[in-house]
């Protein structure tokens, strides 16, 4: 046996984004394989459930999980990683907070399927073949993992450790956050590795601009102004989600020209991202007349699930569309 | 039902200065409304925020009255229309989340004990009929 850290990777409801920021880490790869063994990483390495099966329990001393929970071999999977890991780490926006998958809470199994099955415009499906967890094949049967009613962030199916966040992580907050893992001083437990305490505003250039009060009288979408870029986003009236979004991505989006759309998620101690920023986003309109505000937010915030929950419904208060049996809506 | 009719909990948020003086008066004045409220007083409409309302219908109320001084009356002198500005986008988003019947706002001045009893008794009937809610229970379960 080595003295090295013994590490594993693995991804559930992802873009593959993920598994890039890991391989962003460019030369510091080097550096990390000399205090890395990877135990299992079925992108880069090939090795089934069996042999994680296979091993000690706590036998891994981190677990790197991304993406959202949607599927029973999701659940299954991260189930056996938590035994088999001392440390498990929520990686990426949607292991931390559900994600863009996360989004599909909107809408029932049922509609997701039918659409993607049968509706959607590049879809061609004459004998309407919909998928089924078991099917028999030359009299052989197979299965197929379940999907789930909801999309879940990770720590709602199993305990975890830390947290990092981003869509995806970029390699800075992923090397910080790897220093403080294998530092082996650990910060208590729940953190969030590798990013800021404080507001994106803290660390934005562009910060100075941005007035002591901003009241706006107008919201514009980013593709109808020719953005100053010099000049605070928000103040110039496109939807900024810097103020309510945890810092320390270094302001990539900003610097590229576009809002924050809030990947890093809510500072500490805040249950409900989408509440708060939708609460922030009210308290800086300004108009006279109520009618005229609600034409602006009519027009401006026609779906402010997608605005505000962009990455963070599963871990909302409300975690999707209500599908009770109360009447409103139906799953 | 099998055990009798539903009894729906309704939180409501009602500011100091107007609405809870107005529920007040109610009260003194003997005037009957639901016992399905559960009054949560707040120094004015402007302090209630969405994370308030989504955590009330997360812990297990079936509906959410907000309540607040007439626009124009209130103590702050704008909060309400922050509060109003605030409603238009929650609206919005309860939409999406199924959840639009659940939470109303409603102006309710220190006097106007009687339209309290008619605005509470509407709201508690009309959660009746939407039946109980459980957000949390069927938001989890498979
Ligand atoms: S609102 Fe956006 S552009 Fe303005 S300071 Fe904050 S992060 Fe920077
Ligand atoms: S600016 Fe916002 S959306 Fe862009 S990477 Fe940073 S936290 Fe994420
Ligand atoms: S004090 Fe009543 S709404 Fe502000």
């Amino acid at each position: 046996m080595s003295d090295k850290v013994r590490v594993a990777l693995y991804w559930c409801a992802s873009c593959g984004g993920c598994e890039e920021a890991f391989v962003d880490l460019a030369e510091d790869l080097i550096k990390l394989a000399e205090k890395v063994e990877i135990v299992f990483w079925p992108v880069a390495i090939d090795m089934k459930k069996s042999d994680v099966e296979q091993l000690p329990d706590e036998s891994i001393d981190v677990s790197f999980i991304n993406g959202g929970i949607r599927l029973s071999e999701h659940e299954e999977m991260v189930k056996l990683l938590r035994r088999k890991s001392k440390v498990v780490v929520a990686f990426g926006s949607c292991a931390h907070l559900g994600g863009i998958p996360g989004l599909a809470n909107l809408y029932s199994k049922d509609e997701i399927l039918k659409y993607v099955y049968l509706e959607a415009p590049t879809v061609v499906n004459p004998e309407g073949t919909m998928p089924k967890e078991v099917v028999k094949v030359d009299g052989q049967e197979l299965e197929l993992p379940k999907v789930l009613r909801l999309v879940k962030a990770l720590d709602q199916v199993i305990d975890v450790d830390y947290y990092i966040p981003g869509c995806a992580p970029p390699p800075d907050v992923v090397k910080k956050a790897l220093d403080t893992l294998l530092s082996g001083k650990l910060p208590p437990k729940g953190s969030v590795l590798g990013a800021s305490s404080r507001s994106l505003c803290d660390e934005c250039d562009l910060n100075k601009t941005k007035p002591e009060k901003i009241l706006l009288k107008d919201l514009k979408r980013v593709h109808q102004v020719k953005l100053d870029l010099s000049k605070c986003y928000l103040a110039q009236g496109v939807l900024c989600l810097g103020p309510v979004t945890r810092g320390g991505c270094g302001t990539l989006c900003i610097k590229g020209g576009m809002p924050c759309t809030g990947c890093f998620g809510p500072l500490d101690n805040v249950k409900d991202y989408g509440a708060r920023a939708l609460s922030y986003l009210a308290s800086i309109l300004d108009y006279d007349d109520e009618a005229q505000a609600e034409k602006v937010i009519e027009e401006y915030v026609a779906d402010p699930a997608g605005w505000f929950y962009r990455y963070s419904l599963p871990k909302s208060l409300v975690r999707g569309r209500y599908q009770g049996s109360g009447g409103e809506a139906h799953g | 039902m099998s055990e009798g009719r539903f009894e729906p909990r309704v939180v409501v948020f009602a500011c100091n200065w107007c609405s809870y003086a107005g529920i007040d008066l109610a009260g003194t004045s003997r005037i009957k409304y639901p016992h399905n409220v559960r009054i949560v007083k707040v120094m004015c409409s402007g302090r209630v925020n969405p994370e308030m309302v989504l955590k009330a219908l997360a812990d297990g109320a079936d509906g959410v009255l907000i309540t607040g001084c007439h626009p124009g009356d209130c103590h702050y002198i704008s909060g309400n229309y922050k509060t109003m500005r605030r409603y238009f986008l929650l609206k919005k988003l309860l939409k999406q989340l199924g959840l639009e019947e659940r939470v109303r706002l409603e102006w309710i001045s220190a006097s106007e004990g009687e339209r309290w009893a008619r605005v509470a008794t509407d709201f508690v009937e009309h959660i009746r009929r939407l039946g109980p809610l459980r957000l949390k229970e069927v938001m989890s379960s498979e």
